[in-house]
């Protein structure tokens, strides 16, 4: 019985016991991408969401499966959150054909329409007007499901964020804004890009409900979405939800991450991790132990090797589908 | 007279910026990240500490602002010059670019001027995918008030930057990402070069490649590999689409009967469409010894993986394949 913290109804023990682990998967999944980065295995670009697992593992928690999400760059937490498996996910970095997207798209580029992830983005602020569509979609033809859509700090200043919030708003579109507000875009400071104190005030300017969270506090962050959803599905539109977090590596790969110090990064890892709070939560609330907390990471480790093994493993895509797949 | 001093492309578009910013007040730079960070690519590493954050003007992720705020800023007296992170976010300025920057002038009757510079890495072979590899220059080719410039080299890069940033219309600068690294004789002293004025980069007799961008560089290769089969390629960069030096191309051609155009951009509706029907309405149509050939970009988004992503756009076998249908048809 979990009597300490709060959760949302549909949360269950068990459930959460999946989210610690999942939380590991969303880490390892990326240390591991930044290890093969940097021995060149893995090309192109690719964003890390290390330190960011809680906003990604605890709003998704709280989805239906019929509900849908939009990315970002930064999405590969998203992304297993809403059901990815990581072996076609790590295989996509790969460039593999066994890939979401048959090596064509990259880190930048998962979707996953099947489980309703549209898409990360490479393009900032690319996924905010189209999880407005989705949320169209479900409005017009009384389907019920209800659109999470995730952004940055920095994509906040883009266009799209404010006219997409806007036509939400005017619509009372089923959808969710959660901004994971992680302090930078790239080298951008937020205090240095944005004048009010924080980014959920901007939904004043649009007449729907801001709420600032803990992003790395994983309940925080169930029960305030849980909350936005349940509105949403009640047909009163949508709210924005600004988790506070922090990612742990820099921007991208050559980023020198000169904008900040190593004190601040210290202090966000040592003090705020957000899979350490939710372990000593679950301990204390005696879900788990402390082998059995061991055993959920050392589960989700050998996953994500398992994962690569199936990368490596998995064959090249053939020059055949350069072209393919350009129309429908 | 000082020895030749090699800079890379990168430093040679830095350099001529510096130069810029130090003779004249109303010349600065904004974009994402260009402060402390030095630019995605590093281009403008260093001159933060030199000018200070109103002239190395840091913004937010807000192309469209970006660019609508260079042109307002340029309309009345100042001479941005703005990096544009990827040219894949052009999409995302167009209105500023395309409706107002490229027609204010034209519109309001000849009143005004937008001396504004529009830098963007263009171009793919880094692996980041789609959404910020690919070549945009036609687009802004086809826009009647833009200038749009592709140098090649590091010395093409400083001279053209410097005639953009002089210029009094809105110039859109590609710069390639590949060729950043890319190193080459560059003076120190300013200098300027023509915009509308083509570069032979090389000398030749039996066919002439017209090629932009990266493209010049494979040109370059595949001709060596050419002359060993006794083939004598003459190369053309015409440097700047808008305008275009399309007399140094026919004359060319007069030359040699025969021309490839080779570019990175998707082929249909590429600008080598718009070379090879300017040399088929001049004079040089009656020296044609074989029908103009065109190579380009599949008609594909950039793919992430790097086998399809280097079979996306032509490489050098392409071009020397296409010179040997050119040379060897009859
Ligand atoms: C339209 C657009 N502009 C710029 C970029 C380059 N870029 C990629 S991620 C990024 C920072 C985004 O910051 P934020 O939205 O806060 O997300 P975070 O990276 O912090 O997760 C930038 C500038 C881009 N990909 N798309």
């Amino acid at each position: 019985m979990i009597t300490n913290v709060k959760v949302p109804p549909m949360i269950t023990e068990k459930k959460l016991v999946e989210l610690f682990h999942q939380m590991w998967l969303i880490r390892f999944f990326d240390e591991k991408v930044d290890e093969f980065f940097a021995k060149g295995l893995i090309h192109g670009t690719t964003h890390l969401c290390v330190g960011q697992e809680a906003s990604a593992a605890g709003a998704i928690a709280v989805l239906e499966d019929r509900d849908k999400i939009t990315s970002t760059h930064r999405g590969h937490g998203h992304c297993i959150a809403k059901g990815a498996e990581a072996n076609r996910m790590m295989a996509e970095l790969f460039g593999r054909e066994t890939g979401y997207c048959r090596g064509k798209g990259g880190s930048m580029h998962i979707a996953d329409v099947e489980k309703g992830n549209l898409g990360a983005n490479g393009i900032v602020g690319g996924g905010i007007p189209i999880a407005v569509g989705s949320a169209l979609t479900s409005q017009m033809k009384k389907l019920g499901y209800v659109t999470l859509c995730f952004f940055g700090d920095g994509a906040s200043n883009e266009g799209s964020f404010h006219e997409a919030v806007n036509m939400a708003a005017i619509w009372n579109l089923p959808v969710v804004f959660i901004c994971e507000n992680n302090q930078y875009g790239m080298s951008g400071p937020v205090k240095d890009m944005v004048k009010v104190a924080n980014i959920a005030d901007r939904a004043g300017a649009y007449g729907i409900p801001g709420n600032v969270v803990d992003g790395n506090d994983i309940f925080a962050m169930m029960n305030v979405t849980h909350e936005a959803v349940e509105r949403a599905r009640r047909g009163e539109g949508p709210t924005l939800i600004e988790a506070k977090t922090y990612r742990w590596k820099g921007h991208s790969k050559s980023d020198a991450k000169k904008y900040r110090t190593r004190d601040e990064e210290m202090e966000w890892r040592n003090n705020r991790d957000p899979i350490e709070r939710m372990r000593r939560v679950l301990i204390s609330e005696g879900i788990v132990s402390e082998q059995e907390a061991a055993q959920l990471e050392a589960d989700a480790r050998q996953e994500i090797e398992n994962a690569v093994k199936f990368a490596e493993e998995s064959p090249m895509p053939p020059l055949e589908i350069l072209e393919e797949d350009v129309y429908a | 007279m000082s020895t030749p001093r090699e800079l890379t492309y990168l430093e040679a578009v830095r350099e001529c910026m510096s130069q810029e910013m130090r003779v004249n007040e109303d010349v600065f730079i904004m974009g994402e990240d260009i402060g402390l960070y030095g630019g995605a690519f590093g281009v403008t590493r260093g001159m933060l500490e030199e000018f200070g954050k109103e002239r190395v003007r840091n913004t937010p992720i807000s192309e469209a602002a970006i660019a609508g705020a260079a042109v307002g800023a340029a309309m009345t007296g100042m001479r941005p010059i703005v990096e544009l992170q990827f040219s894949d976010f052009i999409t995302i300025a167009t209105d500023q670019i395309v409706n107002q920057a490229a027609k204010n002038r034209y519109m309001f009757g000849g009143k005004g001027k937008v001396p504004l510079v529009l830098r963007t890495p263009s171009g793919s072979g880094t692996g980041a995918a789609a959404q910020h590899s690919q070549s945009l220059e036609a687009w802004m080719a086809h826009i009647p008030g833009l200038k749009v410039i592709q140098p090649s080299t590091a010395y093409d890069a400083k001279g053209l930057l410097k005639a953009a940033i002089d210029d009094d219309n809105p110039v859109i600068f590609y710069e390639h990402k590949l060729l950043y690294r890319t190193k080459g004789h560059v003076p120190e002293e300013s200098y300027s070069l023509p915009i509308g004025k083509a570069d032979i980069k090389r000398a030749g007799t039996d066919v002439t490649i017209v090629a932009t961008a990266i493209m010049v560089h494979k040109a370059l290769q595949a001709a060596v590999e050419l002359e060993k089969e006794g083939i004598s390629v003459e190369i053309i960069d015409p440097r700047t689409l808008v305008p275009l030096d399309i007399e140094t191309i026919v004359e060319s051609v007069k030359k040699t009967g025969r021309v490839v155009v080779v570019h990175e951009a998707v082929k249909r509706g590429g600008f080598g469409g718009e070379i090879a029907s300017l040399i088929a309405e001049s004079e040089a149509f009656d020296y044609l010894d074989a029908p103009i050939k065109r190579l380009g970009g599949k008609s594909v988004p950039i793919p992430y993986n790097p086998v399809l992503e280097k079979a996306a756009i032509p490489q050098e076998q392409d071009i020397i394949q296409a010179v040997k249908d050119t040379v060897f048809r009859r």
